[in-house]
């Protein structure tokens, strides 16, 4: 159970975007429209209300790319840092925000995390504040939920998030269900986080999408993160949240660079980025296919189209809102997801956005997501399962000629 | 004061031997039976692996060893009682309670009152009693579906318990829990669930909150015990083992009592089980491991006192095995006709509140009409019980999406831009989810 995958280069996921053109690449949740709390900004997504001029945000999607036009940022610069230190900041602020807040998986603590998210807060916090779990996934993550129903805010990982099918009835019956049924006496403010999806090479069954398993769940909350940015942010909101929420992560972003900002900031759990505004055609995406997607949206802008690229990031429930908007300006829809093509977050999304916003579409709702096939070890193989940019420029392609 | 689980002499018996017959209430018939009763082999400590850092306290103990023990070790001519006799009207009460209440379900059952499937506990209420009534308010019960009685021993009003069973809205959760589901915030009954095993972790969590607040939020003086109550079948269960790990490893503050009543609604203990003793597998998990008879409550209670006084003191878990029996079916749906007659009868014989009884009685605790009395003021409160559920509202349709999140807006945005919980027909409960 214990694959140790450390490092792997996302720079070698996403090189094929070093030529990317980072002014094109907006991060419209980071314009203006933000309320002072005092230190504290919650960034709201916009709906695409208006066309005019945003502020763009230079983000640095590769780690080779050193141009910091960040000056153009009327902020302050910020800092720069990989997605997993961005978690780990985000989980460290929180901790020291709040004493209740405690971490519980395996190796999260003297090996500081197979990823590296915890390295550091063992020392820092204590053995019992970020506790190393035998390997046990139902019983630490009933044991989570038993903390939390008694006043923690425990944050389970999961070394992987295939592991945590061993801790799907804890996760069904008690995470998700027990609120409900103690007629709202107890609540469950835990997270449970950990990395997922095709990696390199990994296997069958540590390239797993639980997000299709666990959307089904009453009562629980699902989120993705994709950016450094948001990986911080929606780490902070998941803590702060009294539901039980689901940060799925991804094996290959951990390593992805950005610059973020120094002050304090959380995302909204139930909304979605805009990456792109376009015209053209709805690109709805998360995770990593976001920068397949992204990868796509520099060839489709060579070729004329002007996509308006989604990262719906709320895998559940839907920002339906944000979603619905863009769909109402574009009229044509394709979802790219990692997730598999029976039952994934893209069929859910597809029947949602039919029911809602049939009217509003000129054609059939594309659906582009991995096969249905355990992810085969070889490379090559491996490539064929999951969703490909080329793919997705041919998609767009097709509908916009309907 | 000897410790019951610090006990290390070895006393030797014929295994065959059983205590009965120092005991009158107990028949000579339980010794034919292939169950293996009180152990009189205290195992010395187990092997130290790694040194003298781990400390393993493993022995395992009858306690009714210890109550003579006790007895033989009094200097007073007088008997020395295991109660005075405020503490046995407790116990009784407790018992009486549990008693009528689960046959008083029984009949609202059968006349349609109560739906789904309903677990009674007769014939196990010592265990019930015996631990919880060691408890603090602020100490921990996790149970399972059979949690009735552990509900109203914890405290929560009969009244609550049987709205619940009866599906009205002054439920202990408000309906929407079930026999299965009973939870009490003000009490601390954490549940009421439905699989087997899956409480035990729960349990361990809320154990490991208890000595998180001592040690890490410096509540010096948070001793708070949680106690888990879970049957034979779910002693072979992977989430119980891993638990016992847990808990041993840390120290957690926390009980592990298995109501061994000897079958899995049809799957007899000893047809599943490879070694039936449950409480020696405490030992392998580095925590004491007691084995007691589980239709006696004043040996339950000795053993529970000892337990928590462990728990509290930071000495870490304790698994006890409570050797008991349930007089009626796995639950009111099951026909109940695998088991013995004569096994039926002779833990008939045993019935706990009988043996407390005539234990009070025999020692000039109490008067008979005192128990009486006692008896006739529970019918008057599981009657009023009933009134109360029969009167009270089913729930209305507003209260549907109401407990679905703590925080509502984890239905996330509509269309419109506002959050769904917004939107009036939320509270109206005729939104689509």
């Amino acid at each position: 159970m214990a694959s140790i995958f450390q490092a792997v280069g996302a720079a070698a996921a996403l090189s094929s975007s070093n030529s990317f053109d980072s002014k094109k690449f907006y991060l419209s949740s980071r314009k203006s429209v933000s309320e002072r709390k005092g230190s504290i900004f919650v960034v709201r997504s916009d709906g695409r209300m208006s066309s005019g001029r945003v502020d763009k945000l230079v983000t640095n999607a590769v780690a080779t790319k050193a141009d910091s036009a960040a000056a153009s940022t009327a902020s302050k610069p910020g800092h720069e840092l990989l997605l997993f230190e961005a978690l780990r900041e985000g989980l460290e602020e929180e901790m020291d925000r709040d004493p209740r807040v405690c971490v519980m998986g395996e190796d999260v603590g003297h090996y500081g995390g197979s990823y590296k998210v915890t390295k550091g807060l063992a020392p820092k916090y204590g053995d019992l504040r970020v506790l190393d779990t035998p390997i046990a996934e139902n019983s630490f993550t009933g044991m989570a939920i038993g903390a939390a129903m008694t006043g923690l805010r425990p944050i389970v990982e999961g070394m992987n998030m295939g592991f945590l099918l061993l801790a799907f009835n804890q996760i069904s019956n008690n995470c998700g269900m027990l609120h409900y049924t103690s007629g709202g006496q107890f609540t469950i403010p835990v997270v449970i986080r950990g990395p997922g999806g095709v990696g390199r090479q990994l296997g069958a069954e540590h390239s797993q999408r639980l997000e299709s398993y666990f959307q089904s769940i009453p009562g629980i909350q699902m989120v993705a993160c994709s950016t450094p940015y948001n990986a911080k942010g929606l780490m902070k909101a998941a803590i702060r949240s009294e539901n039980p929420v689901i940060l799925f992560e991804h094996v290959l972003l951990y390593n992805l660079k950005e610059r973020i900002p120094d002050e304090e900031y959380i995302c909204n759990l139930e909304e979605a980025e805009m990456v792109r505004p376009g015209e053209h055609i709805t690109i709805l995406t998360y995770s990593r296919m976001r920068y397949h997607v992204m990868q796509a949206a520099k060839t489709l802008v060579n070729k004329g189209y002007d996509p308006e690229v989604i990262d719906i990031r709320s895998l559940k429930p839907f920002d339906l809102h944000t979603i619905g908007n863009s769909v109402k300006k574009t009229h044509r829809v394709l979802i790219v997801e990692e997730c598999m093509r029976t039952g994934g977050i893209g069929a859910s999304l597809t029947a949602a956005i039919t029911e809602n916003f049939h009217d509003y579409l000129d054609a059939p709702i594309v659906c582009l997501s991995s096969q249905d096939v355990p992810t085969p070890y070889a490379g090559t193989l491996e490539e064929f399962t999951i969703v490909q940019p080329a793919q997705i420029v041919t998609a767009v392609e097709q509908l916009c000629q309907q | 004061m000897s410790s019951a689980f610090s006990a290390i002499n070895t006393v030797q018996r014929p295994p065959h031997a059983s205590v009965s017959q120092e005991n009158p209430s107990v028949s000579p018939l339980r010794s034919s039976l292939p169950f293996l009763g009180s152990n009189h082999k205290l195992r010395p400590n187990s092997l130290h692996k790694n040194g003298a850092s781990i400390r393993r306290q493993s022995s395992i103990v009858a306690v009714s060893d210890v109550v003579k023990e006790k007895k033989t070790k009094s200097s007073s001519s007088l008997p020395n009682l295991l109660i005075t006799k405020q503490e046995g009207l407790v116990l009784y009460e407790d018992m009486i309670l549990g008693r009528a209440f689960e046959d008083m379900c029984a009949q609202m059952y059968y006349r349609g009152k109560m739906f789904g499937f309903v677990h009674l506990y007769n014939g196990q209420e010592a265990v019930s009693t015996g631990f919880i009534k060691q408890l603090k308010k602020e100490d921990c019960v996790v149970s399972t579906y059979r949690d009735h009685v552990h509900a109203l021993s914890k405290g929560v009003p009969a009244r609550a318990v049987m709205s619940e069973l009866f599906g009205k809205t002054t439920g202990c959760c408000r309906g929407q829990g079930g026999s299965m589901h009973m939870f009490s915030g003000e009490h601390n009954v954490l549940g009421g669930f439905a699989f087997i095993g899956e409480g035990i972790p729960v349990a361990t969590g809320a154990a490991f909150t208890s000595k998180y607040k001592r040690e890490v939020l410096k509540e010096a003086d948070c001793d708070h015990v949680t106690m888990a109550f879970f049957g034979d079948g779910t002693a072979n269960n992977g989430q119980f083992f891993e638990c016992l790990n847990m808990a041993a490893l840390w120290k957690l503050p926390i009980i592990f009592v298995v109501e061994n009543n000897m079958w899995a609604i049809g799957m007899s203990h000893l047809r599943a089980t490879s070694d039936p003793q449950i409480y020696k597998k405490g030992p392998a998990f580095g925590m004491p491991g007691v084995h007691v008879d589980g239709m006696d409550v004043l040996k339950v209670r000795e053993v529970a006192q000892e337990a928590v006084a462990r728990a509290r003191r930071g000495d870490g878990p304790t698994l006890v095995e409570c050797e008991t029996y349930r007089f009626r079916g796995h639950s009111l749906a099951d026909p109940d006709e695998l088991r013995d007659p004569a096994e039926k009868a002779h833990y008939a014989t045993r019935d706990p509140i009988t043996a407390l009884k005539k234990y009070m009685i025999e020692n000039n605790l109490v008067e008979e009409a005192e128990l009486k009395a006692i008896e006739k003021k529970i019918d008057e409160v599981v009657e009023e019980a009933v009134e109360f559920a029969e009167a009270s509202p089913v729930p209305v349709r507003s209260q549907l999406l109401e407990n679905v999140f703590a925080d509502p807006k984890g239905f996330g945005i509509a269309p419109d831009g506002r959050y769904r919980c917004e939107d009036p027909k939320f509270t109206e409960g005729t939104a689509h989810v």
